[in-house]
C-alpha cells in the first residue's frame, strides 16, 4: 500500500474512503477506533471516538467526531450520501485501552471501557453488526482499514500486526 | 478554553521551571553527572499535535504517569525515548543495553523508580512553591506509542475543545545522550487558583 492512497484520520476526526484508499489512525490509547464497511459498495468508513457522550461537551460548537454518540450517526450520514447502504453496513472497533493500571480509578480514567460500551450500543441502536473486535488491554494500537475488502488491520507496540 | 495574558504564561513557565529544575537536580545527583534544561514552553497544543512533541503519534517511548488530585488537579507525564531509557540504565545501574530486545522486569522497575524520584521532585517543588496541595497517584508506567499514551492525559480537556494547554520541559544528560520530557498538563479548572495562590488572578 503506498502513502498517497490513506487517507489520515487524526484524533476527535472521521472520514470515508472508497476506491482502494485506506483509512488509517495512529496511537489509538483509549480511544476507540470504530470502522464501518459497505461491501455492496465498497465504501469504508472511520471514526476516531475520544469520549464516550457528548451529554458532557462544554465546548461551543461541538466536535461531532469526538463523542461515540455523535461521530457514528455523522459518519452514517456521510457514508449513505457517497452511495453507502445501512442495512449492509458491518463495523469493526479497535483501541479502547486502559493505558495505565492505576488504583482508585476515578470514571474519567475507565475511559476505554466506556468508549468501546458507549459505540456498541450505537451499533446496536442502528443495527449494524459488529463482525470483528480488538479492544481493551492495556496497549497502543495503530489502526488501518482498506475499502476493497473492510480488512481492518491492527498493529501495536507488543503484539505486532494483525489483521481483523 | 480561553487565552492567556502573556503574564500568565510567564507564570506558567516559571511552574514548569521549578518543577522541572528540581526533577533535573535529582537526576543529576542519581548520574553524578550534570544535566542541562531546556526554557520550558507553555502553549495551547491541537490533541493532534500534543505526540509530535516527543517525536509522533507512533514513536515508542517509555511513560511514567502521574494523576495529581488535590486543591491543584491534573496530569503528569514523564517520558523517555528507548534511545533515552537505555542511557539512563546504563548511567545508573552500568546494565548493558546495547542489544535490542525488550526491558526486564528489572529494567522497567528501575526506569519506574527513577520517573517516580523525578515526578515527585517536580511535583512536592511545585506544590512548595504554589503553597497548594498536590497529591499524586502511585506512578503508572508504559512502553508504548506516544500517541496512546499521552491521549490518557488529554480526556480532561476532550469536553472542552481540541486543544490542551501544555507545561513542557526537555532535560539533557549526560552529553545530549539523554532526553527526558515532562508535560504537566493541569485541569482546566486548576488554572484559576494557581493564578489565585501566587498572587496574579484577577
Amino acid at each position: 500500500m503506498t502513502s498517497d492512497t490513506i487517507i489520515k484520520v487524526g484524533m476527535a476526526d472521521l472520514n470515508i474512503a472508497s476506491n482502494g484508499y485506506s483509512l488509517k489512525t495512529t496511537g489509538l490509547g483509549s480511544c476507540v477506533g470504530l470502522t464501518l464497511f459497505d461491501p455492496l459498495h465498497k465504501i469504508a468508513g472511520m471514526a476516531h471516538v475520544m469520549l464516550p457522550t457528548s451529554n458532557i461537551a462544554r465546548e461551543a460548537t461541538i466536535n461531532l467526531a469526538k463523542y461515540a454518540d455523535t461521530a457514528i450517526p455523522e459518519l452514517l450520514s456521510r457514508m449513505t450520501a457517497a452511495g453507502a447502504n445501512v442495512r449492509s453496513m458491518k463495523a469493526k472497533l479497535a483501541g479502547g485501552a486502559q493505558m495505565f493500571a492505576m488504583s482508585g480509578q476515578s470514571d474519567s480514567m475507565r475511559i476505554g471501557p466506556r468508549n468501546v460500551e458507549s459505540c456498541l450500543a450505537m451499533l446496536d441502536f442502528y443495527k449494524i453488526p459488529v463482525v470483528a473486535q480488538d479492544t481493551g488491554g492495556n496497549f497502543g494500537r495503530t489502526i488501518e482499514f482498506e475499502s476493497e475488502r473492510g480488512i481492518l488491520t491492527i498493529r501495536s507496540v507488543q503484539f505486532g500486526t494483525k489483521e481483523i | 478554553m480561553k487565552n492567556f495574558e502573556a503574564f500568565e504564561i510567564d507564570v506558567l513557565k516559571e511552574v514548569g521551571n521549578i518543577g522541572a529544575g528540581h526533577a533535573a537536580t535529582a537526576l543529576s545527583k542519581l548520574l553524578d553527572k550534570p544535566v542541562d534544561m531546556d526554557v520550558p514552553k507553555v502553549s495551547l497544543v491541537p490533541f493532534e499535535e500534543v505526540a509530535d512533541r516527543v517525536g509522533g503519534a507512533e514513536q515508542v517511548v517509555i511513560a511514567v504517569f502521574l494523576r495529581v488530585e488535590g486543591e491543584v488537579s491534573g496530569n503528569l507525564f514523564f517520558l523517555l525515548k528507548e534511545q533515552s531509557a537505555k542511557g539512563l540504565l546504563e548511567g545508573l545501574l552500568s546494565i548493558d543495553k546495547n542489544a535490542a530486545g525488550g526491558y526486564s522486569e528489572l529494567e522497567l522497575s528501575a526506569l519506574s523508580e527513577i520517573g517516580n524520584i523525578l515526578t515527585g521532585s517536580y511535583l512536592s517543588s511545585l506544590a512548595d512553591f504554589i503553597g497548594l496541595t498536590m497529591s499524586p497517584s502511585v506512578p503508572a508506567i508504559a512502553l508504548d506509542m506516544a500517541g496512546a499514551v499521552l491521549s490518557y492525559g488529554l480526556m480532561q480537556y476532550g469536553e472542552m475543545g481540541d486543544a490542551a494547554l501544555l507545561i513542557e520541559t526537555t532535560f539533557l544528560g549526560n552529553q545530549q545522550e539523554i532526553e527526558g520530557h515532562f508535560f504537566l498538563i493541569p485541569d482546566p479548572d486548576s488554572f484559576k487558583k494557581i493564578f489565585k495562590a501566587l498572587g496574579v488572578g484577577s
